[in-house]
C-alpha cells in the first residue's frame, strides 16, 4: 500500500516539476542567470515554483504534523539537527556549482531520463557516483590522530 | 556558451510549485518522511541500513514516469533542453550528487521541505546553493 502511495506521490511530484518548467535545464539556467536582467532575458519563473511549493508545504506540514502519526508509519521523521557545521555549508556550495553548470538538480534530472536522451543518463549516472562518493567519505572510519596529542 | 531563451511562465510555475508542495505534504502525511529527492536516491545505493527500499524506488520511479503522464494528457512529450556537453554533464552530476549528500539535502529537501519547517540549516543551505549556482552561471555566461 505505501509502495503504491509513494509511486503516486512521485508521479505528482514529477508532474509538478514538468508543469512548473523546472524539468527544463535551459529554463533553470535562465532563472539563475541574474546577469541577464539588463538584457531582459532573465526568466523569473522559478521563483514562483519556490513560492507555490513553500506556501502549500508550509500550511500542509502544520496540519499534518498536528496528527499523532502518519497514516502508514509509526512516527514522523523530521530532522532535528540544529548546528551549522561545515557540511551544511560545503555540501550546498558544491551542489550549487553543479546545479549552475548543467541546470539539473536531482528531481528534474530524473524526469529527464525518459525524454532527455543520453545527456540525461550521463548526468544521472554521474550524480549517483557523486552520491556514492559523499556517502563513502562520510561513513569512512575516522583517521587515526597524527601523533600523540599530549606528551 | 549556448543560451536558449525561455518564456516567463508565472502561473504554470506557481501551479507546478503547488503540486510539488502537495506531493511533499502527502509524503509527510502518508509515510512521515521529508520528500527529499537526494535522500531517497542515495538510499537506493548500498549499504542498506534501513527498510523501505521498494517504496523509495516507487517514489523515484513515479518522478521518472511523470513526463509520460503529461505526454498522454497533452499529446506532446515535454522535452528538456540540455545545453551542456558531456564533460560538463559529468562534472555537474558528480558535484550535484556529492554536494546534495554531503549537505544532507537538495532543492527539495532543503529548499522546499526544510524552509517550510523554518529549519535554520535548510535556510542556510538554500541561500548557499542559490548563491553558488547564480555565481556559476554568471561566470560561465558572462565572464569566461
Amino acid at each position: 500500500m505505501t509502495i503504491l502511495l509513494q509511486f503516486v506521490i512521485g508521479l505528482l511530484f514529477g508532474l509538478g516539476l514538468v508543469v512548473a518548467g523546472m524539468s527544463n535545464p535551459a529554463k533553470v539556467l535562465n532563472f539563475l542567470d541574474v546577469g541577464a536582467i539588463p538584457a531582459g532575458t532573465w526568466d523569473a519563473s522559478l521563483a514562483f515554483v519556490m513560492a507555490g511549493a513553500i506556501a502549500v508545504t508550509f500550511v500542509g506540514y502544520r496540519l499534518v504534523l498536528r496528527q499523532s502519526r502518519p497514516l502508514f508509519g509509526e512516527r514522523f521523521h523530521v530532522p532535528t539537527a540544529k548546528e551549522l557545521d561545515n557540511r551544511i555549508l560545503l555540501g550546498p556550495a558544491i551542489f550549487g556549482i553543479g546545479w549552475g553548470l548543467a541546470g539539473f538538480c536531482p528531481g528534474p534530472a530524473l524526469t529527464a531520463l525518459g525524454t532527455g536522451g543520453q545527456p540525461a543518463w550521463i548526468f544521472v549516472a554521474a550524480m549517483f557516483a557523486g552520491m556514492a562518493g559523499a556517502r563513502w567519505l562520510a561513513n569512512r572510519p575516522a583517521a587515526p590522530a597524527a601523533g600523540p596529542r599530549h606528551a | 556558451m549556448t543560451m536558449t531563451p525561455t518564456d516567463f511562465t508565472p502561473f504554470a510555475s506557481l501551479l507546478g510549485g503547488a503540486l510539488i508542495g502537495a506531493a511533499a505534504v502527502a509524503m509527510m502525511a502518508g509515510t512521515g518522511r521529508i520528500a527529499g529527492i537526494s535522500g531517497f536516491a542515495v538510499r537506493l545505493l548500498p549499504p542498506y541500513t534501513e527498510n523501505g527500499f521498494a517504496g523509495r524506488l516507487a517514489f523515484l520511479l513515479g518522478i521518472v514516469l511523470a513526463p509520460l503522464l503529461v505526454g498522454f494528457a497533452t499529446g506532446s512529450m515535454p522535452v528538456p533542453v540540455i545545453e551542456a556537453g558531456t564533460p560538463v554533464l559529468v562534472l555537474a552530476g558528480l558535484l550535484v550528487g556529492f554536494g546534495a549528500v554531503w549537505g544532507n539535502g537538495c532543492t527539495s529537501g532543503h529548499g522546499v521541505c526544510g524552509i517550510s519547517r523554518l529549519s535554520m540549516r535548510s535556510i542556510v543551505a538554500t541561500l548557499v546553493f542559490m548563491a553558488t549556482a547564480v555565481a556559476t552561471v554568471f561566470l560561465t555566461r558572462h565572464v569566461l
